[in-house]
């Protein structure tokens, strides 16, 4: 491994913190008020910071590609943060293969949905304090990605999760929004407590929590049988801090729910950075992982259950960002479940190609939704196409690339998360049935939002259909932008059977990852089995196009599959209602934990708390005036005392000393 | 039982009378009296323990005891004074300013 020290990383981290100070502080200052700092100034600020770390994350790419080492990486090593006992954790900031792709994602889409931004919140109130927020949240995922050891991306981890509660409940004056807000603020603590828990395991099994040390000690065959018994604890922690973040069974309940921030947050937040922590963080640990194969299962059978089960909720929604939010839940059920086959690699693929089609689709919906006047219910759409041309087009590819249908950039990541559970040592397994289920659904619920959109009848009120409008440019650049991405980011991790028919064409991003992130399961490279791979694709190819098309044509005059297949309407209750998970919740965590803080306010804390500190107050006063006899104000009583003192000392002088 | 003995037990016989009076009356005169009682107590045990060990020290004691009771008479009975001027009475029971 090559380390090139360089102060790139340090840069590109700060940037972003650079915009958020000048938006948080300085320009509230100037202008006396967040509220009164024009809003094209804050937005243009926060979009130059990030725009200038999207730069130098393509110089540091660029200086990465070039160099000749199997593994070179740009280190930055600024301060020592802590060092006290065995614990030595210094504040180094490291650029790897794999690092690098994410953070040209996070500055690349991030640069995209700031410019979107500026004017989709441009009439809002307080836009410095967005965009703050924002520039905040791009630092701290930052930190996550370039984080040297666990603690700081600990502390990028924690950040994103308060940036994200602070844009969920961005209209914190909307109770709704606000609890929702707390919501994922809290779900994500429990997650939390796991990642910590693991990370105390790790350093009391291996003595530090440095990552390069911890893959060096690692490849020791020594250190492997001395900490044998408790890596799968330690995986299943970090795991279940993975489950917060990235959403997964069964803490998945706050994403939906975080959908009420605005839409270019769903979009770079809960779609293309932040809620894909988890599986980076698996990939980034991967040797770890790799070693216990019980809690690899784990993960893959918990993805395949939450791509399943997220996927069929999104079936029966009718708010259209609720669709989505879904969706990005299924789809980080689908990585986890690469992840959990040991397709590291593949994990990642999904996750950029995700991150490009998921927020190409909530920057579509937004502007839907800011050319509805805010409306977000898919009944009372329909027929926007001829309005919306450039949204719909731009959708139109993000769909296409969601569902899979060949030649997108879904159809090659999620066709290669197919392949990976396929190609596994048991042959054809349930899980490869789960996914391909889930590929099925996926195009299914996605055909029917595009077509409760933009086709059918004309469902608006004659108000919202007076105020359509085609977003402005800086909404609709960005859409094409991601459009072109998601068309074509699929060709850095061309299949070896395609790439062989495409002239010798390489796994781009496999080689490019080999390094950092081996591929172990996955023959995809290398070993041929034309067979397996071109069946998978053929199939897949057919079931992405031929259920993204039923979608479309089943829904053009009705919203529900409950309205085409008599007796489905209980089971789609079902659905509609999210599978009761968050009633289910409500009854065995939310209304317990409230009857108990009333037990505890109402009885312990009246009658024990109070009853001992007023008891002691009553004690003591008690037992002062119990005192107060003993002063008579009588000279002859306290010479009493002092014979009585003598007589005392006297005794205790001849009787106990002698 | 010899006459030193003798000595010591009046001596212990006067002390606890000048104690019952200077702890039971209630008239502040008679405390004083009292405090007498005590002070010559003490210094008939020194006289008496000062012949039986043939030492001249404890005849010495008493004349500066005796100085000290002189001394302190006249403190007490200007107390006594000052008693009667801010309560009206010298009886100990109507001075009692201290009661908690």
């Amino acid at each position: 491994m090559e380390t090139i020290n360089s102060v790139l990383p340090l840069l590109i981290l700060i940037s972003p913190l650079i915009g958020f100070f000048i938006n948080a502080v300085i320009l509230p200052l100037g202008y006396r008020g967040f509220a009164k700092t024009p809003a094209n100034l804050a937005g243009g600020v926060a979009t130059f910071f990030i725009g200038a770390s999207f730069v130098m994350a393509i110089m540091a790419f660029t200086q990465l590609s070039g160099s000749q080492a199997a593994a070179p990486s740009l280190l930055s090593h600024c301060f020592e943060w802590f060092n006290f006992g065995g614990l030595n954790i210094p504040f180094d900031l490291r650029i790897d293969k794999l690092s690098g792709l994410l953070v040209l994602i996070i500055t690349g889409i991030g640069t995209l949905i700031h410019l979107y931004s500026i004017s989709y919140m441009h009439d809002e109130e307080c836009v410095g304090r967005y965009f703050s927020y924002l520039n905040l949240f791009c630092f701290n995922m930052l930190l996550l990605v370039l984080g040297d050891n666990l603690p700081l991306l600990f502390f990028g981890w924690e950040g994103v999760g308060l940036c994200s509660y602070l844009l969920i409940g961005f209209w914190y004056t909307d109770t709704e929004k606000a609890n929702a807000g707390k919501k994922a603020f809290i779900v994500n603590r429990i997650g939390d407590l796991g990642f910590l828990i693991g990370m105390f395991m790790l350093f009391r099994e291996l003595g530090t929590l440095t990552l390069p040390e911890i893959n060096t000690l690692l490849a020791d065959p020594n250190v492997v049988a001395r900490i044998a018994p408790s890596i799968t604890m330690i995986c299943l922690s970090l795991f279940v801090g993975a489950t917060g973040k990235s959403a997964q069974m069964p803490l998945f309940v706050w994403l939906p729910d975080a959908m009420s921030g605005p839409t270019p947050v769903s979009a770079l937040i809960h779609a293309a950075t932040m809620v894909t922590a988890g599986v980076y963080m698996i990939a980034r640990l991967n040797i770890l992982f790799e070693l216990s194969p019980v809690a690899l299962s784990v993960i893959a059978h918990v993805g395949a259950l939450t791509a399943i089960f997220a996927g069929s909720i999104a079936v029966a929604q009718t708010d259209i960002k609720k669709v989505l939010a879904y969706s990005t839940v299924s789809q980080l059920g689908f990585m986890f479940l690469a992840c959990g086959v040991g397709a590291y690699q593949t994990a990642v693929f999904h996750l950029m190609t995700h991150a490009f089609f998921k927020a190409l689709l909530f920057l579509g919906s937004g502007s839907v939704i800011h050319a509805c006047s805010g409306e977000q219910d898919m009944t009372k759409m329909g027929g926007l196409k001829k309005y919306l041309p450039h949204t719909h087009i731009t959708m139109l590819v993000g769909s296409l690339a969601i569902s899979g249908v060949p030649f997108f950039s879904g159809f090659f990541s999620k066709d290669e998360i197919l392949y990976s559970t396929i190609a596994l040592p048991g042959g054809i397994s349930y899980l490869f049935i789960v996914g391909v289920i889930t590929a099925c659904l996926t195009a299914f619920y996605t055909g029917r939002m595009m077509s409760l959109t933009f086709y059918g009848n004309e469902r608006m009120s004659h108000d919202v259909k007076h105020h359509l409008h085609e977003s402005p440019g800086l909404m609709t650049g960005p859409l094409y932008a991601l459009a072109g991405l998601a068309a074509f980011g699929g060709f850095l991790g061309v299949p070896h059977l395609l790439g062989d028919f495409l002239g010798h064409m390489p796994h781009y991003l496999s080689t490019w990852l080999d390094p950092v992130v081996p591929s172990k399961h996955l023959p995809l490279v290398g070993v041929k089995i034309p067979l397996h791979e071109g069946l998978v694709m053929a199939g897949s190819s057919i079931i992405a196009v031929g259920s993204y098309l039923l979608g479309v044509k089943l829904f053009k005059k009705v919203f529900f599959v409950k309205d085409l297949f008599a007796g489905f309407s209980s089971f789609h209750k079902v659905l509609e209602h999210k599978y009761y998970v968050d009633e289910f919740y409500d009854l065995i965590i939310v209304r317990p934990l409230r009857k108990i803080s009333a037990f505890a306010g109402g009885v312990i804390d009246k009658y024990v708390v109070d009853g001992a500190v007023n008891g002691i107050g009553r004690g003591v006063r008690k037992v002062g005036s119990g005192l107060r006899m003993a002063q008579t104000g009588d000279v002859q009583s306290y010479g009493l005392m002092m014979l009585g003192g003598v007589i005392a000392i006297m005794i205790f002088i001849f009787k106990v000393l002698n | 039982m010899t006459n030193d003995i003798l000595l010591q037990i009046l001596a212990a016989f006067l002390f606890t009378i000048g104690m019952l009076v200077v702890l039971l009356r209630r008239d502040t005169i008679m405390i004083l009296m009292g405090i007498e009682l005590l002070l010559n107590a003490a210094n008939l045990s020194l006289v008496a323990f000062s012949k039986s060990a043939g030492m001249i020290e404890g005849q010495i004691q008493v004349f500066f005891i005796i100085t000290i009771a002189a001394a302190e008479s006249a403190i007490g009975l200007s107390i006594l004074v000052n008693l009667y001027r801010n309560f009206g009475s010298i009886k100990t029971q109507d001075a009692t300013s201290l009661k908690g």
